[in-house]
């Protein structure tokens, strides 16, 4: 039932995005030369639906969150790699599999890269845990537990910072 | 219905919004059937992918390291989940009619040419700096991008800022402001 939930979800989500055409090299690169925010639009709405939905839930109590550890220093070098590799290949993760199932081919070898990075990071693991993982490490926390302020509040200013966002993006035509 | 899977392309903000519930449905229903949360994430699956493969060379090397031991070498929830990602994107390329064969993508090649093999290169090298980095920072622009952002998470937006600023630090070198070929 696992495996079998973990696919239907997988077909739906790659779908979606094939449809909004964010899997493109094209639609990642020139969102980091400024140039294309499709990727802001598809991600910021996704992210503005699910947290209504799972603020909601959560405070009825009828999920669960799962929060990854606030380890500061490695976020921030971790992000930035990231950041780098992101920009050379013009995937992500997610994307590069879709892309592939697009026919775009050179997908392929940013998924190869991924495999050695992941392989490469279970041999620099123990030596990491030891020291970047613990620096600055804050543990679980979330935006309303850091600012004392309902999640309401935050999803208000997140809605109208978005919205302000797709408006100004959809006038200059980006 | 049959028009709109036909489409070409849907409006983003319609996929996004489709997303959004999707990720809200599978909280829902994996917690209900499987009793534990299951966020949309990929980039632990190349994890647990890359342990699969290395267990057939070296399967003590795999069993004694510390990472794969965390994470567990098997197939799981979002291993389909990420191979059902490319069934999806193949079934709605097929009847839109958008799939296409490309070794080296149009921006890519006004800027480093044509040649698939300098493309192979860049895209093997930046998918292996990319997957380290979201190891490190904990998740991808899915686990933490989409799912941990969805729950209000410090770390999850921490991380999307720091993504975002590498990129496009980054693009911005490869390509230049104009995205004709930049330092």
């Amino acid at each position: 039932m696992e495996l079998f939930l973990g696919l239907i979800t997988g077909i739906l989500f790659g779908f979606f995005l094939q449809k909004a055409e964010v899997l493109r090299f094209e639609k990642q690169v020139r969102f980091m030369l400024l140039k294309d925010l499709t990727i802001i639009k598809f991600m910021g709405t996704a992210v503005l639906v699910g947290m209504v939905g799972i603020t909601a839930l959560n405070q009825m109590g009828v999920i669960a969150l799962s929060l990854k550890a606030t380890n500061v220093a490695a976020i921030i070098m971790g992000g930035l790699l990231f950041g780098v590799g992101w920009a050379v290949a013009g995937f992500c993760p997610g994307t590069a599999v879709g892309a592939l199932a697009e026919g775009r081919m050179h997908a392929l070898w940013a998924l190869l890269g991924m495999l050695f990075g992941a392989a490469a990071y279970a041999e620099a693991y123990p030596v990491l845990a030891k020291t970047v993982l613990t620096w600055g490490d804050y543990g679980k926390l979330t935006l309303p537990q850091v600012l004392g302020v309902s999640p309401w509040l935050i999803i208000a200013a997140f809605v109208a910072g978005m919205l302000l966002l797709f408006w100004q993006a959809e006038r200059k035509g980006l | 219905m049959k028009k709109y899977l036909m489409m070409a392309q849907w409006s983003p903000y319609i996929a996004g919004a489709l997303v959004g519930v999707l990720a809200i449905l599978s909280v829902v229903v994996t917690t209900s059937v499987l009793h534990k949360a299951q966020y949309l994430g990929a980039s632990t699956t190349y994890v647990r992918a890359a342990g699969i493969v290395e267990q057939v060379v070296e399967p003590e090397h795999v069993a004694q390291n510390a990472y794969f031991q965390k994470e567990k070498v098997k197939v799981d929830w979002q291993m389909m989940f990420v191979g059902g990602i490319f069934l999806g994107a193949l079934a709605a390329s097929l009847l839109g009619r958008t799939a296409k064969i490309e070794w080296a993508p149009p921006v890519w090649r006004e800027r480093f040419g044509a040649n698939p093999l300098i493309r192979a290169v860049g895209a093997f090298i930046g998918g292996f700096i990319l997957l380290f980095g979201a190891r490190l920072a904990g998740g991808c622009p899915s686990g933490h991008g989409l799912s941990g952002n969805m729950q209000l998470s410090v770390s999850s937006l921490l991380a999307l800022v720091f993504f975002i600023v590498g990129a496009l630090l980054t693009a911005r070198q490869l390509y230049g402001s104009d995205g004709k070929g930049g330092l």
